[in-house]
């Protein structure tokens, strides 16, 4: 519910302010004022939006800086005992969300200095970086200078300080770079699909920041994820028959993995964030890009084109995917209720989230980490592996062949094997208890 | 799916599924070469019977615009009919908008099936219906907006058709194409009636159920079919931008991958719509006594605008004043009747 009034409130907002500036036009064509505080001049930044020249530098800027904070509070994504790690990749999304956390950290860091008793502490902050250079190998040229600039850019956030933790994608596989290294280009190599190849590195990214996060004791990752990727992620998971899944990725809080994963820019669009960028100053570094001719590549045209047309496509898309039932995963777990600051819970219960309350029968696949559904059962039980993964997984990750099958799950990381062993067990699990579930006493039974 | 597909070997000159017969085709949805008889009919009769669409002595309406999804769905199911011992009483139902140029030809292709395969044949007209054909909505109306119309007015005509036949089920030819354009169009738009549209069969509440037999059935191969009869009529009043957009993305997905279609049918099937979402309630129209969910229905409030010489209303915002609630519930619907485009669906 929060997510569908955050979405109706900005489309709304934006409706309305779209008829203002119209009136404004009409009525003085020869003096523009800034439509929200009439007093300032507005910008123009010339790349054709349908909304430029209406607001002033500083109205504009409060109002993206505003959509991440009211997400930050409504959802509980950052509280005063929280390490956080930002997930940088030098692009524009990334570097804003890294710019609102360092300015949301210095304001608590004055809240704490000038507080008396000094009850709140600040949360920390760190900064991941996912060297894929081992998967393209493409972009070892221009690489260290990325880094280099990564860590001046960290550096240049301070205080208070934040580690940088450069991270080679290859690192999942285990400590001996060599090795590791050659078991990512040997598991890649046996991906024939090329939109499974990207999907495939997509997921060990992930796999590389958790394991950074949890072993550097961070308790919360910060992925810059924007309104206009999730719309284009939105399609490419029902193009790909995630229809079940797809709403456990575009929740503001995605807290299946062991550090949560939270979007505090998820209601904010491109063209607003690349605005920023440019009138911040906020430099990023595009590094090169291996050219995509699969699935993502497609979705991502027709989204941009869409988006021509129509200027609130992207938000209409999110918006009507927040429709989808959220999963039980998708908030900040309860144990953190006893830090969570009173005004966040007096917001919570305001937005009385109702989510999806079957906690013990979720199964995830291994290899993406989605909640498995019915409709994703194999009838052939033949291999552990093909069973315990998607049906999206099977079609464009895992080999076709059967013989391929145990080479292939030879080359996967550990954490993703033992997930389908888990995946076994659960299976076990739930058999049991359909066993014997004639002789199991209910607690309030017993209590009687 | 998968491991039928991981199993295939490309069995030296013998079909994949019976392994019996040479192969006569490479089929687009997933690349198998199958014969002649285990294309096609073999899997629409397995959607029939996995579904349970019908029961033997039912009367059964196909909805038949001439186009090549209802003609081959007319032949498709006659064959099935006499071959697999249905038992059910066919007819042929047709809808004729009073479109200049356009509805013509259709229809003379219905009235040569009706006389290749034995179905009764019922052609209703908006004209008799309503009083009105699209020609003169159009010059009432003009180009934008006058789809609605035609949407509206057609479903609730089948139902109508459907009713003076006293058929039990109503047939479309729907396929997977059409189908996945749905789901990418709610998506797009609203998904206030996704759940609505994936099933294989809706509206089983209501009167008269609608089926899909061809729901799993790729355009292409509809195409492909031996017995097509040329007729591709387009509208020529309605080239619907959204649906052209959509359709035109599902073709390069196509391309790209052939099974993305029943991906995409996969994924809408999965959706879980949130409980708080308000779907409407279904009740009937107070003037006209068909289904609605409104105190009169869409084509009783369009056709009281167009007799009042008003026939802006019912479309887009006007009436729905300074409610917001109302405003969303209104647009999304409007919405939706309009990506229902008259010409590329057959119905």
């Amino acid at each position: 519910m929060a997510c569908n009034s955050s979405g109706c409130e900005s489309g709304g907002c934006y409706g309305r302010e779209k008829d203002n500036g119209c009136k404004v036009v009409d009525v003085k064509e020869t003096v523009r004022l800034c439509v929200k505080c009439k007093s300032n001049e507005p910008m123009t930044f010339g790349d054709g939006g349908s909304d430029d020249g209406r607001f002033c530098a500083e109205c504009f800027r409060s109002n993206v800086y505003g959509k991440f904070r009211l997400a930050v509070t409504s959802h509980a994504m950052i509280t005063p005992s929280d390490n956080v790690l930002v997930a940088f990749s030098g692009g524009s999304s990334s570097r804003v969300a890294l710019q609102f956390v360092h300015e949301l950290q210095v304001k608590a860091l004055k809240n704490y200095e000038a507080s008396r008793d000094r009850s709140l502490p600040v949360f920390g902050v760190g900064v991941a970086f996912v060297d894929e250079s081992a998967a393209y190998p493409s972009l070892s040229g221009g690489l260290s200078d990325a880094v280099e600039w990564i860590r001046s850019t960290v550096l240049s956030l301070s205080p208070p300080e934040k580690d940088l933790h450069v991270v080679p994608i290859e690192s999942v596989f285990g400590s001996d770079s060599v090795e590791a290294r050659d078991r990512l280009v040997k598991l890649l190599d046996s991906v024939s699909d090329e939109t499974g190849k990207e999907d495939l590195l997509l997921h060990l990214k992930m796999l590389s920041l958790q394991k950074v996060a949890s072993e550097n004791g961070y308790n919360r990752l910060v992925v810059g994820s924007c309104t206009s990727r999730l719309a284009s992620h939105v399609l490419t998971a029902t193009v790909k028959g995630r229809g079940y899944s797809l709403s456990a990725d575009i929740q503001h809080v995605d807290a299946r993995w062991k550090v949560p994963i939270v979007l505090p820019l998820r209601d904010c669009v491109w063209q607003e964030i690349t605005r920023l960028c440019h009138l911040d100053g906020l430099k990023t570094v595009e590094l090169a890009r291996h050219p995509q001719s699969g699935i993502n590549d497609l979705v991502s045209s027709f989204v941009a084109l869409l988006q021509e047309e129509n200027p609130s496509r992207e938000c209409t898309i999110v918006r009507t995917a927040a429709k989808l039932t959220p999963f039980y995963f998708n908030k900040i777990p309860e144990t953190d209720d006893s830090c969570v600051p009173m005004a966040t819970q007096r917001r919570l219960k305001k937005f009385n989230l109702k989510y999806d309350g079957s906690m013990t029968t979720e199964a995830f696949c291994p290899i993406c980490n989605s909640p498995l559904n019915g409709s994703d059962s194999s009838e052939d039980e033949s291999d552990a592996l093909y069973d315990a993964c998607c049906s999206s997984c099977r079609f464009q990750i895992l080999p076709q062949e059967p013989s391929s099958l145990d080479h292939f799950g030879s080359l996967l990381p550990h954490h993703m094997i033992s997930q389908v062993k888990h995946h076994q067990k659960f299976d076990s699990q739930t058999y049991l208890r359909e066993k014997i579930k004639d002789c199991l006493l209910l607690d309030d039974e017993e209590a009687v | 799916m998968e491991k039928g597909e991981a199993k295939s070997k490309k069995p030296a000159r013998l079909c994949c599924i019976c392994n019996e017969r040479r192969p006569v085709l490479k089929r687009p949805k997933t690349l198998q070469q199958i014969c002649r008889e285990c294309f096609y009919e073999e899997e629409i009769h397995q959607a029939i019977v996995k579904n349970r669409l019908f029961k033997s002595g039912e009367r059964v309406a196909i909805g038949a615009s001439g186009g090549k999804d209802s003609t081959v769905l007319a032949y498709v199911l006659s064959e099935l009919n006499r071959r697999h011992s249905y038992g059910l009483d066919l007819f042929l139902l047709s809808i004729d908008e009073g479109i200049t140029g356009y509805r013509d030809d259709s229809l003379e292709t219905v009235k040569r099936n009706e006389l290749q395969y034995g179905l009764p044949l019922q052609i209703l007209s908006y004209k008799d219906l309503y009083g009105w054909t699209m020609d003169d909505i159009v010059k009432m109306i003009g180009l934008k907006n006058n789809c609605t119309f035609c949407g509206v007015f057609r479903r609730q005509a089948l139902d109508r058709g459907a009713a003076l036949l006293k058929v039990d089920k109503l047939v479309t030819g729907h396929n997977a194409d059409d189908i996945a354009e749905t789901v990418l169009l709610n998506i797009l738009i609203s998904l206030g009636i996704l759940s609505r549209c994936t099933s294989i069969t809706t509206g089983e509440d209501g009167p008269i159920p609608r089926c899909k037999p061809f729901k799993y059935t790729y355009e292409k191969e509809i195409v492909i079919y031996p017995f097509l009869l040329q007729n591709l009529s387009e509208c020529i009043y309605s080239p619907n931008a959204y649906r052209g957009f959509a359709r035109e993305f599902i073709k390069d997905l196509e391309r790209l991958r052939p099974r993305a279609i029943l991906d995409i049918i996969k994924s809408g099937e999965d959706f879980r719509i949130a409980t708080t979402t308000k779907m409407p309630e279904q009740g009937t129209c107070e003037r006209c006594g068909y289904i609605s969910s409104q105190k009169w229905c869409k084509a009783c409030v369009l056709l009281d605008g167009l007799n009042r010489g008003l026939p802006k209303m019912g479309i887009g915002r006007a009436r729905g004043g300074g409610v917001n609630g109302g405003d969303h519930k209104k647009e999304t619907t409007v919405k939706t009747l309009e990506s229902k485009q008259c010409g590329s669906l057959d119905f």
